[in-house]
């Protein structure tokens, strides 16, 4: 998207934009961060400043040495941002508990974690609430309701920090990140800051006790700071028969469902922006003006427990709490506008309907019957398809039924529809291989199936590592396949540790993955996904083997990141009607499932989508009767 | 706005790779340029990879809203793929709904493992012509390749927006956007495909 064309001080910005434009405003030195969705805009928003307005921009190996990182730049006085997903956030948590004990030192640096949940798992594994981790690391906790309040959120979290000595957390989530909105621009500036380090932050078990007791007492100061907020709004009538109380995508919600009952003379909303430490006494200020209230957030019942705990400590008696513990607000997925506008008129007994009845019964008779899922599938001329189908077919060969151990990204696509689903384990980063080291040992116990991990070439220098060391050094019994597809393709083909660039696109020492599995003892095969008679061999040899940790590279760039550079279709793919046996076979479409393959049902035949088609040639391959036949295409 | 819903809800939808974002944001800066306050919602990620995709748009004269459409709630319904516009009809659908879709359909991965056929294409228009108010069915992706490049197909359907005169978006508008935000290569192309879609809906009767 080109916005650099127009240079108004106003621009339309994705959430995750705004949070960057905001450090960039705030003065950030330093950020850093691993990709993850809905996160990763933030990071390549802030690229194209990194020369000119002299920020360090680093895509780290994983989310824990990414905080690391910004941390001592803010123990040397610089401001530092650190920017992942949800689940990334648990890998950086050993860190950031201790880091929240030592606090940033004495030399005025500033340090924000931002963290952008996945409500609903609309691309994650688990939809987490990442507010608890904030009370859990003793962090102070700020969460937008809107995109221009995250803007102004940001550069309040870094002043916070550097009053505070301590980093703040702001939580993003879905719905604020991949929204747009039109954003106020103000100047990008930046502090001329001498960096220098002293011992003031160190940190040694016998100080954990006075270490806690000082951080308790400066959550203790952030709270009262928060009582005065002006971030946290109440709006509505003085008395009103029901107050909802929000934060988080919660309060657009909440304004909708005003709007949607007509009760903004009966109903008044209050939102909070500062989540940990809780406000109490400000919100015990509001509770005050009503029995009622309702509770909209998402996911867990993190305000709603917040409040209760503020009402007994008030010791009120008859006031009514609404929210996922009464069964008002679903106790998981997004919060919703209709989640909210049902809630409140069943509590307020005030009719309320999304929809017409009328026109729900014609849907249902009409569209319903016409309506088929649309799994997630690889793209076409992925290499992964042609992995999972080598894969396959060589553990059915090997006919010892092979176990498979997942891991997170593209190939993770293998369990959805148009995948093999041959992976039976999906955790976190690296977990394929941390499993399969795990199984690898179970051969005593009479375990006979081989054990195969698979990861991706990102994933593999993020977690995969350590649990590989561990396999060694245990001498279990795994094979561990990476994809390399030299990116990290599934949030955005984010340069890695094996690329050879860095985040600014420019050359960068590349860690040969093959090298380093050998330096830790790994025996190592590469091999092409596309050549696929080749690949099948290769993996039935490998299970054959069974002992030791052996690592097979599946090499093969990416095809969108292939077809973006050459924009070049290597071989025009045709059917050949007369060889295809039709209906009786269907092995491409059935099995290989490559979206540039469809079935033309008035034929019965395959037939090419040329709009799609990357032209890898791999189908020709799977073809048993040789129908489909590849024309390299000269350059 | 005036004769127009506030907020006016607008969903672009389609199948991930083919262009919704892109125009559901050139939609946002042209109102946001004429003094609307538009919030996009958007779903990417893995939702990209094959499946489902759409964006919602709220425009209002008045403050800035959520990202999420209500149920039954959406204005105009704008749909790269035909079946993509039921799905979103279902949904946010309601008797009053304007639609606006792509007549080339995009089998799902079910389709392709034989294990569910995709409807004719003429059952899908019918029931969306029958569930709104006014349809309109363009062959955008037809249109495009015509143009030389399949890849255009949503600012064929960008024009056919314009053209049905359901938004207020006139052709100028659009084509200063699109000449603001296309990489100067492509302008040629894509004003030629946004014309092109303004053709098939302007004066046309809806379905």
């Amino acid at each position: 998207m080109n916005d650099e064309k127009s240079q108004h001080a106003t621009r339309f910005l994705l959430g995750n934009e705004a949070l960057a434009r905001a450090a960039l405003e705030a003065g950030i030195h330093f950020v850093s961060g691993y990709p993850g969705t809905p996160s990763s805009e933030i990071i390549r928003t802030i690229v194209p400043y990194a020369e000119k307005s002299n920020v360090h921009v680093e895509w780290s190996v994983n989310e824990k040495v990414a905080c690391e990182g910004a941390a001592a730049a803010a123990f040397a006085g610089l401001r530092s941002l650190a920017a992942m997903k949800n689940a990334g956030l648990s890998v950086a948590l050993d860190f950031l508990t201790h880091l929240s004990m030592t606090g940033l030192g004495a030399n005025n640096g500033s340090m924000v974690v931002v963290v952008c949940d996945d409500p609903d798992g609309h691309s994650s594994g688990d939809e987490t609430d990442s507010r608890w981790l904030s009370r859990f690391s003793y962090a102070p906790l700020l969460e937008p309701s809107s995109i221009p309040e995250a803007k102004q959120l940001i550069r309040w979290a870094f002043d916070l920090s550097a009053e505070f000595d301590c980093h703040v957390m702001l939580r993003s989530y879905t719905r604020l990140s991949h929204a747009s909105t039109l954003i106020d621009l103000e100047e990008i500036t930046q502090q001329d800051v001498q960096p220098q380090t002293d011992s003031s932050v160190s940190i040694s078990p016998y100080l954990a006790r006075p270490k806690h007791a000082a951080v308790l007492k400066r959550l203790e100061r952030i709270r009262e700071r928060f009582e005065d907020s002006s971030f946290n709004t109440y709006e509505g009538p003085d008395r009103p028969q029901c107050i909802i109380i929000c934060g988080g995508s919660g309060y657009l919600c909440a304004r909708d469902a005003v709007d949607a009952l007509s009760v903004d003379q009966s109903v008044g909303i209050l939102k909070l922006a500062t989540l940990w430490p809780f406000p109490k006494k400000w919100v015990a200020e509001h509770l005050a003006r009503s029995d009622r209230f309702l509770i909209a957030e998402e996911v867990d019942p993190y305000i709603e427990i917040h409040v209760k705990e503020t009402i007994v400590d008030a010791g009120w008696n008859g006031k009514l709490i609404f929210g996922k513990e009464s069964d008002h607000i679903p106790a998981y997925g997004e919060i919703t506008p209709d989640r909210v506008s049902a809630a409140l008129s069943e509590i307020l007994d005030v009719k309320y309907s999304g929809g017409s009845a009328e026109y729900d019964r014609q849907i249902a008779v009409e569209a319903d019957p016409l309506i088929i899922g649309r799994g997630l599938a690889w793209c076409p001329g992925c290499p992964h398809r042609a992995t999972f189908w080598a894969l396959e077919k060589a553990i059915k060969q090997d006919r010892r039924n092979a176990y498979l151990t997942g891991d997170i990204g593209c190939y993770t696509l293998d369990v959805f529809p148009g995948g093999k689903s041959l992976q039976n384990l999906l955790h976190a980063m690296g977990s394929g291989a941390g499993l399969a080291a795990g199984l690898g040992q179970l051969g005593r116990f009479g375990y006979k199936q081989p054990v195969v991990a698979v990861c991706g070439d990102s994933t593999f220098f993020h977690g995969s590592i350590p649990a590989l060391i561990n396999a060694v050094t245990n001498k279990s019994n795994l094979i561990q396949v990476v994809l390399d597809n030299r990116a990290t393709a599934m949030t955005g083909f984010q340069p890695h540790p094996g690329t050879g660039t860095n985040a600014l696109g420019q050359p960068a020492p590349k860690i040969e993955m093959e090298d380093l599995c050998r330096a830790l003892g790994c025996r190592v095969t590469v091999a092409d996904p596309f050549d696929i008679r080749s690949s099948i061999r290769t993996i039935r040899h490998l299970l054959k083997e069974d002992t030791g940790v052996r690592v097979l590279i599946m090499r093969r760039a990416c095809e969108l990141v292939r077809m973006r550079e050459e924009n070049f279709k290597p071989v025009t793919v045709s059917v050949d009607n007369e060889k295809c046996k039709g209906d009786e076979c269907r092995i491409c479409t059935s099995e290989f499932r490559c979206p540039g393959l469809v079935w033309d049902d008035l034929e019965g035949y395959a037939t090419i989508r040329e709009d799609i088609c990357s032209g890898c040639g791999v189908c020709a391959d799977i073809c048993p009767f040789n129908a489909i036949v590849n024309e390299e295409v000269a350059r | 706005m005036k004769n127009w819903p506030e907020p006016f809800n607008l969903v672009v939808c389609g199948v991930g790779g083919q262009g919704n974002i892109l125009i559901s944001r050139i939609i946002g800066r042209i109102l946001t340029a004429q003094g609307y306050t538009v919030s996009i919602g958007e779903t990417f990620g893995a939702a990209q990879r094959g499946g489902s995709v759409f964006s919602s748009l709220r425009i209002s004269e008045e403050r800035l809203y959520g990202p999420l459409i209500p149920e039954g709630q959406a204005n105009v319904i704008l749909s790269l793929e035909p079946m993509e516009a039921l799905r979103q009809m279902k949904f946010l659908g309601n008797p009053q709904v304007r639609v606006l879709s792509n007549t080339k359909i995009v089998q799902p991965a079910d389709v392709l493992t034989g294990k569910v056929t995709y409807p004719g294409i003429d059952k899908l228009k019918s029931a969306i012509a029958h569930l709104s108010k006014h349809a309109w069915f363009v062959p955008a992706t037809d249109i495009a390749l015509d143009l030389g490049s399949a890849i255009v197909t949503n600012i064929v359907m960008l024009g056919a927006l314009v053209g049905s005169k359901t938004m207020p978006i006139s052709l100028k508008q659009a084509e200063d956007e699109v000449r603001a935000t296309i990489p100067d290569a492509q302008i040629e192309l894509n004003l030629e495909a946004l014309n092109r879609g303004y053709q098939t809906t302007l004066g046309a009767d809806a379905a």
